[in-house]
């Protein structure tokens, strides 16, 4: 079996992440429930005659990719595969409402077909005249990790040797609206420095994309190698550290080999348990990041996740912006990302130094 | 006429979302698709339910929009003789 | 690492049957189940024809046992149906004893009740409840909770008509690495006003039934159905004495990247599907005995598809037909629907008529089976190809 390394990483979020040369040392603060993204130019990457019909989801999981491929040095790969939970939300919405306001008359093509949950990945393709394997997951909080263990079992058997993993969330009006009736949105304002003490249930919510190139080919660039990724579609409070243990374990490793874990806490007082209670005993005296309160919850930022463990392991750097706890990490070269969604939809990602 | 011929580059402009084009960009006989304006087979779909919404004119098949869509000469001379609103 | 993945169930519910057998008695007895649209209420009623599961919302709630309280979208339902007549059949009655996942695909998800609810969602509280059930993960995750399958790997793949022979390829390759010992996959979808106006607007739904193939042809019929196989390892069926009903051998993904819904004129995605998942199978063109063709009866899918498939059989063509005449097109699920009709014509030696042909289409020299043939079947091509230039081609066997 053929090692898996990270050879690139792209990232378009609620803060300033596309241009990698900087590593959050600019932080956009903000006093919100919902967060956008840091837009890019746009129209520097996307021809306009490609860039009419797309909605910003689209733009961005486009521009992501560029910046991927750009930073990999490749000019095509041998698969594509992108990751949405909600998929793309605004022209679903627009063309939702379109059927509903007009009773079904006169409605056009354009945002039924940009509705459609691989747009994403088929304009990446048409982009790079691309003909290669070519898939989409939309399993909620996994979205991102199915995409990633795709690619890994494709490179470990040696079917490929360069994919573009990415995941991509865009914010739609009415889908928000929806979501803050049903209190998955948080009640009020909050700063990202009092996001995880908000004390209230729902999230902060956002958009974003995050893009790799993964490889079986070690580069000097590469990032880091991934190990593991595993998800589990339930998993009780008291059986993560359970299912923690036995990936390490398949590893070699053991969690006091861990040199930092990157935790998925929002601040949702419903939720957050599922951390916290790592935090307070296998992790006690591990060093812990976070970063939703910095780039908010949607279906695939644990893709910002791997971002900045991906990041935090090539610079050997810990933005201070990012503590959890006050451990020091002085060589962080292994380190587990873990991250949930209301229970649901567990995921853990391994990476190591290469 | 010239006011049909206005209101259809108009129409075009923001129905299709050709931000970086202007009315006085495109003439009269200019090719839509193609080389031209550069439109596509979504677009005509989007230039149909045009057709139906404001002009009353209800095409079956998309392949006869390709000829009426020729460019915005060809379309308002058949708009002109087909409209029924 | 596995070499075989075995199928050793299927469950399916489509607009011909509730059940496999009742699917294997239309196809062999041509009774289609193309009619007009009951159970959505849609000015679009009649100007097109649907391949619709006849049950109501309740009536499937009630089959299923939910409470009243329950927030299944209908692709959920049907998805459910089928994933366990696949379990029954299959002969699992601990399914935790071995890792065993989902994977699914769907494209409608639950849309159908976001459609109904948009705007009540945001002030009326009993419709509420669907709002999480809209994306289209949650129809997968109702399964997997459904066929007690916890703490395991279940996901979900979205890429429009081709996303159910995805998850088999997904499947397959889950069970080859040694991830999973156990893997359910399929697809779901259920008929919506999204898809009934969305597919309006591309102007490729026809009027009357569809005709695959036919030089005059007018476009699809939309459908709603859910299927799902089991898929197991060689160490499940040594262990366990499995009965074995097909192989999945072979399986090929590529994408067009022509045009985000239209197939390339020489069906270039399509060609390149179908010879990967030759190379997979490490078979020869030659070696395929029957090819269940997308043939959606779009002028486009058809001649790009027939194109496709000269390109890679050139003279050696098996027969080949489109069931969609039958069902509809099934949209994401149309994969799993047609894997289930792949794998019953291997083991009955039959291969279904592609109904409603009559006039060869001008492009090309190839002409359908019309009529139900009993022949000797070893392997089976299935092909599904998709928007976003998604093509996917899944080869079903007899040996391993």
């Amino acid at each position: 079996m053929k090692k898996v390394y990270i050879n690139s990483i792209a990232s378009i979020s609620p803060q300033k992440t596309f241009e990698n040369a900087s590593f959050l040392d600019d932080i956009i603060e903000y006093n919100e429930t919902v967060i956008s993204a840091f837009d890019p130019n746009y129209k520097e990457h996307i021809p306009p005659a490609a860039a009419r019909r797309m909605a910003k989801g689209i733009k961005m999981g486009v521009v992501a990719s560029k910046l991927a491929m750009k930073e990999a040095g490749i000019g095509t790969v041998d698969a594509i595969i992108t990751g949405t939970g909600m998929g793309c939300m605004i022209d679903s919405e627009k063309f939702v409402s379109a059927i509903i306001d007009n009773n079904e008359q006169y409605l056009t093509p354009t945002s039924f077909i940009q509705s459609t949950h691989n747009t994403v990945a088929g304009q990446i393709a048409l982009g790079m005249e691309c003909k290669a394997y070519n898939f989409t997951y939309v399993h909620a909080a996994i979205s991102f990790e199915s995409a990633l263990l795709d690619a890994k079992m494709q490179l470990e058997n040696d079917e490929a040797n360069n994919i573009l993993v990415g995941g991509v969330e865009e914010l739609g009006a009415h889908t928000t609206d929806v979501h803050r009736v049903i209190n998955h949105i948080k009640p009020e304002a909050v700063t990202i420095s009092e996001v995880l003490n908000s004390n209230t249930e729902g999230a902060v919510f956002s958009e974003g994309a995050n893009f790799f190139v993964v490889s079986n080919d070690r580069k000097e660039s590469s990032y880091a190698e991934l190990l593991a990724v595993e998800t589990y579609n339930t998993l009780e409070k008291d059986k993560v550290s359970e299912a923690i243990k036995s990936v390490l374990k398949e590893n070699n490793l053991k969690p006091e080999d861990l040199d930092v874990v990157v935790l998925g806490n929002n601040g949702d007082v419903e939720f957050d348990g599922y951390y916290n209670q790592l935090s307070k005993n296998i992790f006690k005296n591990t060093k812990q990041v976070y970063y939703k309160h910095l780039v908010g919850e949607n279906n695939t930022v644990s893709a910002f996740g791997v971002w900045l463990a991906s990041k935090i392991i090539k610079t050997q750097q810990i933005p201070a912006m990012v503590n959890l706890n006050d451990i020091e990490a002085t060589e962080p070269n292994i380190i587990l990302c873990y991250n949930q969604y209301r229970g649901e939809n567990h995921s853990l990602v391994l990476l190591k130094k290469c | 006429m010239s006011e049909l011929k206005e209101e259809l580059k108009a129409k075009i402009i923001e129905q299709l979302n050709l931000e970086d084009v202007s009315v006085e960009e495109i003439a009269d006989d200019d090719a839509l698709f193609g080389d031209g304006l550069g439109l596509d087979s979504i677009d005509a779909l989007e230039l149909i339910v045009m057709l139906d919404k404001d002009y009353g004119i209800r095409l079956s098949d998309p392949k006869e929009g390709r000829k009426i869509f020729e460019s915005v000469q060809v379309m308002a001379d058949y708009i002109d003789a087909n409209r029924t609103k | 690492m596995s070499k075989g993945v075995a199928i050793t169930g299927m469950g399916i519910i489509s607009a011909i049957g509730n059940n496999v057998a009742e699917n294997f008695d239309a196809l062999i007895n041509q009774k289609k189940g193309i009619t007009r649209v009951d159970n959505i209420k849609t000015i679009q009623r009649e100007e097109i024809m649907v391949g619709e599961i006849k049950f109501t919302n309740d009536e499937l709630i009630a089959q299923l046992g939910l409470p009243p309280e329950n927030n299944y979208s209908r692709t959920a339902m049907l998805g459910v149906i089928a994933a366990k007549e696949a379990i029954a059949q299959a002969g699992i009655s601990d399914i935790k004893k071995y890792k065993t996942g989902i994977v699914s695909g769907t494209s409608v998800g639950g849309m159908d009740m976001t459609e109904k609810y948009y705007y009540e969602y945001l002030t009326e509280k009993e419709p509420q409840k669907y709002i999480e059930s809209h994306h289209a993960g949650d129809s997968t995750q109702k399964i997997a909770e459904q066929l007690g399958i916890e703490e395991s790997f279940v996901t979900t793949i979205s890429t429009a008509c081709s996303s159910a022979a995805n998850a088999i390829m997904l499947g397959a390759r889950l069970i080859k690495s040694g991830k999973l010992d156990r893997v359910i996959v399929g697809g779901a979808d259920c008929l919506s006003k999204f898809t009934i106006n969305g597919f309006k607007t591309l102007m490729i739904l026809s009027d009357t039934f569809n005709t695959p193939f036919d030089e005059d042809r007018k476009g699809l019929n939309l459908g709603e159905a859910a299927a799902y196989l089991v898929l197991e390892s060689d160490k499940v069926v040594k262990a366990e004495n499995k009965k074995i009903l097909a192989y999945v051998k072979g399986y090929g993904n590529a994408n067009d990247a022509f045009h985000q819904t239209a197939s390339s004129d020489d069906g270039d995605g399509a060609t390149l599907a179908m010879k990967k998942a030759l190379k997979v199978a490490n078979l020869n063109p030659s070696d395929i005995d029957y090819i269940n063709a997308h043939g959606t009866a779009t002028g486009n899918n058809d001649l790009s598809e027939g194109r496709a498939i000269l390109r890679v059989f050139k003279d050696e063509m098996p027969e080949f037909s489109s069931t969609k005449a039958y069902t509809g097109h099934t949209l994401a699920a149309a994969g799993a629907i047609e894997a289930v009709y792949s794998v019953m014509a291997l083991q009955e030696n039959v291969i279904f008529p592609n109904l409603n042909f009559k006039t060869p289409m001008k492009e090309f020299n190839l002409i359908p089976q019309t009529i139900l043939k009993k022949k000797d079947l070893n392997t089976v091509l299935s092909n599904s190809l998709g928007f976003g230039g998604n093509c996917s081609t899944v080869i079903y066997s007899k040996e391993a």
